[in-house]
């Protein structure tokens, strides 16, 4: 085992020379150790969702001998989630599905038309990646109030339906389309629309996947420019139901039905990211360019 | 007709046709080619394409920015507005919880910036590779990124709760005293530290993981070949290697620095006695609940002025790491 390997073999040196060396290894325990505190706060959720309010400390960790439903009872009774869950669902889909069209609309004209200004336009849409709509909220909420939509979901989504983002990924996307494809079309008598909904982006799938997702989750988790915008309780999205509800909640101490309505608001992200895995770490590597 | 370079490239059978007589009776559907000839009525088609993005950038992106300038330079009183220059941002200068924000913002910065770094490093290399084992632990690290930053306070809630929350529960198992880690001002602030990191070191992570994968094997392989061992390796190989990582995700943790702040809002609202107020809370609560639109318009022009500041650090870097030979 702790034998050295041959010095001048770059195979075997590769494989077992950093095996056996210290300070990797002891690297490596550091990071399991420091991998069980992360999970420390999710563990602790799922074992305070599922026990009985009455059977011991909160912050016990031991996983509850009986355990019950009745926290979840209680956390869908007390706040409306089907509904919150439904804003939500429609805030994500309204967001992505006038996205798509803006950013691959402006995606193609950046990736395959030349007009005059055109570095210089593509400039001002990456303004957009440092000039969050949350840093704007107070002159926006003003923008939105004078369009009528105060208290409205689409007032939550209308500043997120130009995409700098999306445009860019896109552009580089649709750069790598073969351009005798887009000449085979035009001769077909395909028009702009039609080239881009069917040669470009069947090509581009992969591109398209990414921007979702990152779309999605930043909008399923967003909380600040939504608690500005809406007012009544049947328009709140998922993450302001669950601050109203833990605020609520904790002032009856109510831990057990604060852990299973944090765990039902997480569910869905979670689950999809354990199904699709991969996709989901290649489109948050892709949203780094924000 | 003028050639652009980027058609010079293209070998069609299209091409040997004069555009004013291509295809004739299909005018229309070629809009897309002449565009990039530069017919006279098809030089509309970018514009066409642009103006849906543009028309929301200029409602959402550009428009606030100049209501912003306007109203952070004007006084509005019940007889209408009056231009007061820069009394709205020395007010706001004197102001005695915007310093404490402005100072906050950048102790929490620090505070987040550069042990989610250092963290985010240190796992990358140690679960960097295939394996069941690594594959399960990088799970583990990425999962606070996916739920939402509410979903986060409202657990860190209980943990940080004085007497029967988790840490202080624990603590006193081991014969350790607690604290009241949201409720001391001195503490405060940490404790939304620590909430941040734990939030998006595995974000990061995965930076440095597809970094980690870039550099070529024959690079480590000459390394481990001349006797280098793993912390001579790291210095002269690695870290080298990751600097534009380093300034890229360095450059997205300070924004989220200043662009987040949903766990203030439910753990702290900027108490105790302002000890976690940070900018957008600031500017939140100006707006929100003092309706003081000038002050908050104020507060909002100095904070885009340093993201800008911050960008452009960035976009020079960028440049300077991508000139990199690696």
């Amino acid at each position: 085992m702790s034998r050295p390997a041959p010095p001048r073999e770059a195979r075997p040196a590769r494989e077992a020379g950093p095996a056996q060396e210290v300070a990797p290894r002891l690297g490596r325990a550091l990071v399991a150790g420091l991998a069980l505190v992360w999970a420390l706060p999710f563990w602790w959720m799922l074992v305070a969702a599922f026990r009985h309010p009455d059977a011991g400390p909160a912050a016990s960790l031991l996983p509850p001998l009986a355990p019950t439903l009745a926290n979840f009872a209680e956390a869908w009774a007390s706040a409306d989630f089907p509904l919150y869950f439904l804003n939500t669902v429609l805030l994500c889909g309204g967001i992505l599905a006038v996205q798509l069209v803006t950013a691959s609309l402006a995606g193609y004209a950046f990736a395959r038309l030349d007009f005059p200004g055109r570095s210089l336009v593509f400039g001002l849409f990456l303004v957009q990646l440092m000039l969050v709509p949350a840093v704007l909220l107070v002159p926006n909420l003003k923008t939105v109030a004078a369009l009528g939509l105060y208290d409205t979901l689409p007032g939550v989504m209308a500043p997120y339906w130009a995409t700098a983002f999306g445009t860019f990924l896109m552009r580089q996307a649709f750069r790598e389309v073969p351009r005798d494809l887009e000449d085979a079309a035009l001769i077909d008598g395909a028009g702009v629309w039609r080239l881009i909904r069917h040669v470009y982006l069947p090509l581009t799938k992969p591109a398209l996947v990414a921007f979702s997702i990152v779309s999605v989750t930043s909008h399923w988790n967003e909380f600040l420019w939504p608690l500005i915008v809406i007012n009544s309780p049947g328009r709140r999205p998922l993450t302001l139901g669950l601050a109203s509800f833990t605020l609520s909640a904790e002032g009856t101490q109510g831990w057990g039905v604060i852990a299973a309505g944090t765990f039902l608001v997480s569910l869905p992200l979670l689950t999809a990211f354990l199904v699709f895995q991969r996709r989901f770490v290649n489109s948050f590597l892709a949203s780094g360019i924000k | 007709m003028h050639r652009s370079p980027r058609r010079c490239r293209l070998s069609h059978a299209l091409e040997q046709i004069p555009p004013d007589r291509a295809l004739p009776g299909q005018a229309l559907p070629d809009r897309a080619g002449a565009a990039r000839r530069g017919g006279p009525a098809r030089a509309l088609l970018p514009l066409g394409l642009l103006a849906p993005s543009l028309v929301f950038l200029a409602l959402f992106t550009y428009w606030p920015v100049a209501e912003v300038l306007w109203d952070a330079a004007h006084a509005v009183t019940r007889r209408g507005s009056r231009f007061v220059g820069l009394e709205n941002v020395s007010a706001l200068l004197a102001d005695d919880a915007f310093r404490r924000a402005l100072l906050n913002n950048g102790l929490y910065a620090a505070g987040t910036v550069v042990p989610s770094l250092v963290l985010a490093l240190g796992i990358a290399l140690a679960l960097d590779g295939a394996g069941p084992v690594k594959a399960l632990l990088r799970a583990v690290f990425f999962l606070p990124v996916l739920i939402p930053l509410v979903a986060a306070a409202a657990l860190f809630l209980f943990l940080f709760l004085p007497g029967i929350g988790l840490i202080d529960y624990h603590l006193a198992k081991l014969g350790l005293p607690g604290a009241n880690w949201l409720g001391d001002p001195d503490l405060a602030l940490g404790a939304i530290t620590v909430l941040t990191v734990w939030k998006n070191a595995g974000y990061y992570m995965l930076f440095f993981l597809a970094g980690l994968q870039a550099i070529p094997g024959e690079t480590r392989e000459a390394a481990l070949l001349d006797g280098a061992g793993p912390l001579q390796r790291l210095r002269h190989v690695t870290l080298p290697a990751l600097r534009p990582t380093f300034a890229f995700v360095g450059v997205i943790a300070l924004l989220n620095a200043v662009t987040q702040v949903d766990h203030v809002v439910v753990l702290t609202r900027g108490g105790p006695s302002d000890a976690t107020k940070l900018l957008l809370f600031y500017i939140y609560e100006q707006a929100v609940e003092r309706y003081d639109a000038g002050r908050a318009a104020a507060a909002t022009v100095v904070t885009l002025g340093l993201l800008s500041a911050l960008t452009a650090v960035s976009l020079r870097r960028a440049e300077c790491s991508s000139e990199d030979p690696r």
